[in-house]
Order: structure tokens, then sequence, then C-alpha cells
């Protein structure tokens, strides 16, 4: 198969960026996306020219590494994939793919297709977790909790921390990012202790960080690789007013 | 035994090593825990529990990783499980048996000693996490579920869908967030170490390079503990992620650290066959599909071609025409026999001719019994998100037809040389996780390498490095203006410079297919006494070309990929060497080392206890001179040294 590529190159933070459009000829249909940009790449290297910069490490949809705008869409035009999960048998020949990194003023670039996902850590470390020491836990099976809770908490769990939904967000809102979370947690026993300070603090965290608002449109819901849930919002939000009410 | 391989394992009764080791070592009390400095390098399982572990004691931590946070290290893809002898099956499981499944399925090839505090501490793994919130599976009275894993005849195997290696990340990355608002741990993201910095013989800090601005910076700390993983992506092919690197570890190596059975490393049987020429990474499909899975070839040649050409669908061949050969070779373990033996039994059927993609190079994966017998909405939720990524890449429903694997590189046994208290030969240095020699001998068993990270992580390394830093708290902080560091800076810069000054043609990523290529080809699945001369020539060819033709793009003080990977593949082009030559010393069949010289009549690996009951630790002598071999007996004290049998 063969595409033109058009691509937002950017030399670091502070340059200006510009798109450049690239031919890459005979993909194979099976090849992913960043196979292609692998392919890309060599060429541009044997051309003498600087290859693209972007994030991707395990390559199977787990590591939240890869982050790439494609053709307008957050992991481009597949549901519940990441980038890496994405193949090439799912454009047409000939065409023209555009690829652009997450737009975020809390994401800022650090290179081409790279930007910098650092205030997601910021967020978890203002309270994303239970506090409990090591070898001060009782036996695991003094906590039970029912088959379906365990579940559901799975469900959010399942967030690999890529950005889609703040990509997304028409705002910027990184709603879906914290409400999985938080709701994780305070789904369980565990959590509950620390529930409503997990909460308060870590929206606290996402506004102070220029994360903007939620006005519910659920476009992160849909370009979620993880298909994670906009309840879980709905969750953050009463564990949030629990912590308002308390003070 | 050798003066530097002393491998520190406490006397008395097995049961009673680890209690005994823990009240021999010194402590540090909590406010002289405030003076010491830790550097942990790696944020996987191993390196994030050891770190935020150690802050919690309020030690001085700095962590550090390549990838942008880290979450993102490649403990996070593990999918199946983790091991712990919890019984709580009423299987009549127990430590002892999950430390002797361990010692059987490495092929009596680990140490006894380290194995059983493995097994002893794997039940405070599961709680621990627990406590932290892990989701893990759930029986409807909501105690916890398990499963079983190859290798095994219970079911000990705990698991939160097929992303518990995630969830277990997520929670070490968890407590680590926890300890880096309290102050205790510094996180450095984009880091990566490119020297250890030794002073009189002892570790004392990195080199790093800051992988944003491309500038190299001192680290100083009281000890060192590395946590980088394995080095499987010498293969280049591999199930490892693209970023993972031994370049750490080799370091270490170079420095003076002894490096432990190279060339053990794990082939996993289930693994999506290479398609094409344009890949450049394999994905694994979890060990935990063989509970419920069963594999097979075609027994009639016909049915065989017929695949190739896509005549007939695998549905449409008739059960008494299915070769389930795993069942027919090992009856007592049938699907589930270790990952080692279950690798060599598909590539000998494929070497037979009964491959059944087109290249030859695949075996069926099939669920169409378990989808019969347990119902959609059981297979579901047990193996619903893998079935549902085999089909994104490949575009094949496992609903419908089985799914082709074929084995690929996973995990390396192999790593650098350590004693019981995880330090390696040199003092003040530690390595845990995959990143050491340790706990799995010649084959990893299923759920076991998140296991492993971590103990040493929780309840291993933050024990026993005391013992060190106890004698250390009146030491002043290590100054990274010393002359070690200069050197060391220096001697990095220089490398980067070469890099640069090549100027070639060839960009890295195609240098290190070929690497690739040599090393799966000699180093793989069997090898040879010819096979493994011939790759020790190849690699030094190949690495001659590499410092000749190899293309740098851009400049150091920028983010620049290309020059990330330049480093690391300069030093897989040295592991691959070692690799070669451990492979080639060791001329018994053992675990994932399979040497052709030595198999019995029926094609079984045969070892040679022997000759080889010992750990190779290799000494580094210098650039292009040989390595020195240092052998440390393994002595079996406890239990009866057998030849691995998983047929009745």
């Amino acid at each position: 198969m063969d595409f033109k590529v058009k691509i937002w190159r950017q030399k670091n933070a502070k340059a200006q960026g510009h798109f450049e459009t690239y031919d890459v000829t005979d993909i194979e249909s099976d090849a992913s996306f960043l196979e292609m940009l692998d392919i890309l790449n060599e060429k541009i290297i044997r051309e003498g020219g600087d290859p693209v910069a972007f994030d991707h490490d395990c390559r199977e949809g787990i590591c939240g590494a890869c982050s790439l705008y494609v053709d307008g869409r957050a992991h481009g035009p597949d549901d519940h994939v990441t980038t890496c999960q994405l193949f090439m048998r799912h454009f047409k020949n000939g065409a023209t793919i555009t690829v652009e990194p997450w737009r975020s003023a809390a994401f800022p670039v650090i290179k081409d297709l790279v930007v910098d996902r650092t205030a997601f850590d910021k967020i978890l470390q203002a309270g994303g977790f239970i506090s409990v020491r090591t070898g001060s836990a009782q036996d695991a099976n003094n906590i039970l909790i029912p088959h379906e809770t365990a579940e559901q908490s799975m469900d959010a769990a399942a967030c690999i921390g890529c950005g889609a939904c703040v990509a997304t967000c028409k705002n910027g809102s990184a709603m879906l990012f914290v409400g999985a979370r938080v709701s994780s947690l305070a789904l369980l026993p565990q959590g509950r202790p620390e529930a409503a300070r997990r909460a308060k603090a870590m929206v606290a965290k996402m506004d102070e960080l220029g994360f903007g608002n939620c006005t519910n449109t659920r476009a992160c819901e849909m370009e979620c690789p993880k298909g994670i849930s906009v309840d879980h919002i709905a969750r953050l939000n009463r564990e949030f007013l629990k912590a308002e009410f308390r003070g | 035994m050798e003066d530097k391989l002393i491998s520190k394992i406490p006397e008395g009764p097995l049961a009673e090593k680890w209690t005994k080791r823990k009240s021999e070592i010194r402590l540090v009390s909590p406010n002289n825990r405030r003076k010491l400095e830790v550097i942990v390098v790696g944020t996987g399982l191993g390196g994030s529990s050891a770190a935020a572990t150690l802050g919690e004691l309020g030690y001085n931590v700095k962590i550090f990783c390549i990838s942008d946070s880290p979450r993102r290290a490649h403990s996070i893809a593990a999918q199946g499980g983790i091991n712990a002898a919890k019984n709580y099956q009423n299987d009549n499981d127990s430590v002892y048996r999950l430390f002797y499944d361990t010692i059987k399925g490495g092929d009596y090839r680990s140490r006894e000693a380290n194995v059983y505090r493995l097994a002893e501490v794997s039940t405070a793994i599961i709680d621990q996490c627990v406590a932290q919130g892990i989701p893990f599976a759930r029986e409807y009275g909501g105690y916890l579920a398990n499963r079983s894993f190859g290798g095994v005849q219970v079911s000990r195997t705990f698991y939160a869908r097929g992303q518990t290696g995630q969830q277990l990340l997520l929670g070490a990355y968890a407590a680590l967030n926890r300890q880096i608002a309290a102050g205790t741990v510094k996180s450095y993201p984009r880091h990566e170490m490119l020297d250890l910095v030794v002073i009189n013989g002892q570790a004392k800090g990195i080199i790093a390079r800051n992988l944003v601005t491309g500038k190299l910076e001192r680290f100083g700390a009281h000890a060192v503990v590395i946590a980088t993983g394995g080095y499987g992506r010498a293969y280049y092919l591999s199930t490892n992620a693209m970023n993972s690197n031994g370049s750490a570890a080799w370091q270490c190596y170079k420095k003076g650290a002894f490096f432990g059975n190279p060339c053990f490393a794990q082939i996993h049987p289930t693994c999506i066959p290479v398609h094409g020429t344009q890949q450049c990474k394999l994905t694994l499909m979890s060990e935990s599909l063989r509970n419920d899975g069963r594999i097979w070839v075609p027994k009639k040649m016909e049915d065989v071609l017929k695949l190739r050409k896509h005549e007939i669908k695998a549905s449409q061949i008739p059960e008494e025409d299915r070769d389930y050969y795993l069942e027919r070779r090992y009856p007592a373990f049938g699907n589930l026999v270790p990952r080692d033996v279950a690798s060599r039994a598909a590539k000998e059927r494929c070497d037979a001719g009964y491959g059944v993609n087109e290249s030859g190079l695949a075996v069926f994966l099939d669920f169409s019994d378990a989808i019969k017998r347990l119902g959609h909405q059981r297979v579901q939720e047990r193996y619903g998100n893998l079935f549902d990524m085999y089909f994104k890449i490949t575009d094949s429903s496992p609903w419908e037809e089985p799914m082709m694997i074929y084995p690929a590189i996973h995990y390396t046994m192999g790593g650098i040389w350590v004693d019981y208290d995880l330090q390696t030969t040199v003092p003040g240095l530690y390595a845990i996780g995959e990143a050491n020699f340790s706990d799995h001998g010649g084959n990893r068993l299923g759920a076991s390498a998140l296991m492993q990270g971590l103990a040493d992580g929780y309840f291993v390394l933050p024990v026993t490095i005391a013992d060190y830093l106890s004698h250390k708290f009146a030491e002043p902080k290590t100054d990274t203006n010393a002359p070690e560091f200069e050197e060391a800076e220096k001697a990095v810069q220089a490398k980067i410079d070469r890099l640069f000054a090549v100027k070639g043609t060839e960009p890295v990523d195609v240098i290190h297919k070929k690497l690739g290529n040599i090393m799966w080809e000699y180093v793989g699945m069997a090898r040879s006494e010819e096979g493994l001369k011939t790759a020790i020539e190849k690699i030094k060819e190949l690495r001659a070309e590499f410092w000749k033709t190899v293309r740098v793009t851009g400049t150091q003080y920028e983010f620049n990929q290309e020059l990330e990977k330049a480093l690391r593949l300069a030093d897989f082009l040295e592991i691959g060497e070692l690799m070669a030559r451990d492979a080639l010393n060791r001329n018994e069949s053992c675990g994932g080392h399979f040497r052709v010289e030595s198999q019995t009549p029926e094609g079984e690996a045969k070892r040679d206890d022997e000759n080889y009951m010992y750990v190779a630790a290799w000494e580094y002598k210098g650039e292009d001179k040989e390595p020195v071999l240092h052998k440390e007996p393994l002595k079996y004290e406890f239990i009866k040294v057998a030849t691995r049998n998983y047929k009745d």
C-alpha cells in the first residue's frame, strides 16, 4: 500500500511547528501504523534527514506511551485501540494521513509528536494511592470483595494513562483520567478511608495544572482506547461533593 | 569457591535461612536513614517497589527511568498472573511446593536458598497488593480467584484479567507516587543511565543522560540498585518493549559486576507468529490461555498443505486428524508443560514440516472445546481481552478459528550475578528483578517474574541493603566532582562523540535486525558448537560494521531517539557475544538452553550435572579481551536432583 503522510514537525518546545508531507510506499496491509512510521524514518535517515520523533514502547496497547492524533482522532480511526494497535488495513490505499501530537496546554510538545505528560504523574502523586506501608497488610482473603465490584474497579483500573481523553476533550479536561483512578479505588473497601481526601486533592491538582473543566460531551469515553466509561466521572463527582460537604 | 563469588547463603535448615539472615542483618536507625542516599535505576515492579519501600523507611531515594513516566516500565505488559503459595484452592499447595516447582522448572540451575525465600515471601506480596487496591479477580463469594500456569499441578496464580502486570505495576507506582509526594523519593523520568561510577571499589553513583536536553548529569549516592530488566532485545524481535535494553546492566558488568548465566534466555511458546519483514515487535499471548486452549497441528501432511493454500480452515479438520502433540508427549502436564518444553515441541513439529501458516512456523491454539465446555460468557470473562488483542493484530477471531502461535524470545533468566543479599560483586551495587540472574535457573515458570520483581523490591532488598548501609551513614555525601565521576562522564561523552563521528549510511534499526537474525539462528532454540562459534565471529564482524557504517542523526543536545537506540545497540552487540560464549561453554541442555549435542534419543534436553551444575559468572577484562569464567557450584542439600519429567 502507498500513502502520503502529513506530519507535525517541531524541533523542540520553543520552536515553531509546521506540517511536512512524506510519501511512503510498499507498506504491507498487516503492518501497524507505528511500523509504517518506522519504515518512513528509515527512509528519512537514509536520505540524510531528521527522523520523526514519537513516543512508543510496548507496541501492544498497554504501556500508554504512544500518543498520536491521526486524521483528527486520538489514536486514529479505529475504536478502542492505541496507535500501536492501529493497522494500515484500516486506511485506503493512496490516502493522505495527517499525524499530530496530543494538543493540550497541559501537555507541551517536546519534539515532533512527543509531548510531556508529567502532569498526569503529578495528579496521581497528589492522592492516587492507598496509604499502606510495605509489610503491614492483613491476609488478602480477609478483605472480601464481591465479584461484580472487583470487575467494576478493574474496568476503571484499566486506564493506561495515555492522555487520549485530554487530547480529545474540547476543554482539555482530565476528568476521565482522574475519575478512573478515584473510582477504581473508591469502589473497594481498602480505598474508602481516603476516598474523600483523594478526590479533593486530585481535582485540586488537576485544576492547578491547567486542565479544563468537564462539560459532559462524552468525547473522552468515545476515544478512550480502554473504553473507560464516563460513569467513573460521575463517581468522582460524588466523592468530590462528599469531600466538599465535609470541608 | 573463589574470593569474589561468595554467595552468603545462611547456614541452617532451608525454611529458617531467611529468618536467620534477617536477624543477622545490621539495622540503620531512622535518624541515620535520612543521611543515606540510594539510587534506583528502573521503575518496573522491582525498581518501583524497592524505591517506594526504601522511601517509606526514610532513606533518600532517587529513581530513574527512560520513559516519560515510571508507569510505562515493561512490567506493565505482563499478562497472566502472579504466583503465591497461599493454598487458597485447598489443592495441597505450600511454600515448599512453590519452591520445588520453581527449582524443577528452572532445571536445577538456581540456588535452593534464594528460591525458597522467593516462595516464602510470595504470600506477603498478595496481601500487600490487595491492600493497595489491586482489583484481582474474585469468586462470587468475594474471595480471591486463582488459575493454573505451566509446569505446576496446582492453581496458585492470582490475576487481574489479562492485565496482571499492569495492575501490580500501578500498585507499585502508586506506592512510589506516595513517597514522591512525601519527598523521600525524587523521580527522574526520561533519564538514561549510561555509566556506573565506582570509587575505591564501591558503587557511588551514575552518569545519566537527560533524554530531553541531551545533557550528561552526575548523581551520587551511598548505594546503587539496578532494576532495569532483561536483555532479550539482543534478538531484535522479541516480546520485550522497543526501549527495553541491557545497557545499564552491561555498564555494571564493565565496571566489575560479574554477569551470571548470560545464555539463559526464555523462549515463550505462545506468541503471535512473525508476519512479513517490516515487523519490529512480537506480541505475546498469555500463558494463561494454555489453561483452556489446546495446542495442535494436523496429523496429515495433505491438511497442512491445504491450510497453507487457504483451501481449508482449521475448524474443518476432524478431531481424529489432529495431533495434540503436547497431550500426546506429556500426558501428566499436557498443554501446561513449562515454556521451554512447549517451545521446543512446537519447533519439533514445525521442523518436521507440520507448521500451519504460510511460513510453516506456527501451530494452533484452539478454544473450541473450552467454548463448548464453559460457554461463551465464561471464556469471555477469562480471556476476552486477549481474544480482542489477537483479533486486532491478525484480523482473525479466536471465537471462530484457532489462534496461530509460535515461540519468541520473552525473558532472560541470566543477568547480573548477585549474592543472597542481592548484592553484586561490586560492593554497594545491587541488582533486582529480571536484571539479576538469581531465581529462575535455566527456565522461568509462568507468573514468577512478577513474583520475583515484587519479592526483591518490597521484601528482600530493603532489608538486605541495610547491612551495607549500616556501615555508611557516617560517610559524607558522595562528591560528584570526584575524579571518578569526571572520568566516567568523559568516557560516556567520548562514546557519544564516537557514534556521531562515524557518519555512516546505515540506520541503527537495520543493524539491530542483523544482530537479531544472528542471535535467533545460532543462539536461539537449538544451539550447537559450530553455530555458536559462527555466531561469535559474525557478531564481531557486525560490531565492526556498526562502528564503521552507522548513521546517528541529529545532535547530542536534543531529544534524539536515534542516539538512544545507537547507544543501546552498541551494548547489545557486546552482550550478544557474551551470550554466545556462555552458550558455547555450557555443553549441556538445560531449561531454555538446548545444545543439539546434548539430547536424549527422544529429543528431550539432556542435562550434565557432573560438569555443569554451576552458575557461570563472567568477569569483564577489557575491550576485545576474552572475559574470564568463574564458577559458583550449585549445591542441593534439601531436594533430590532429578531429570525433569512432565510425562507422568
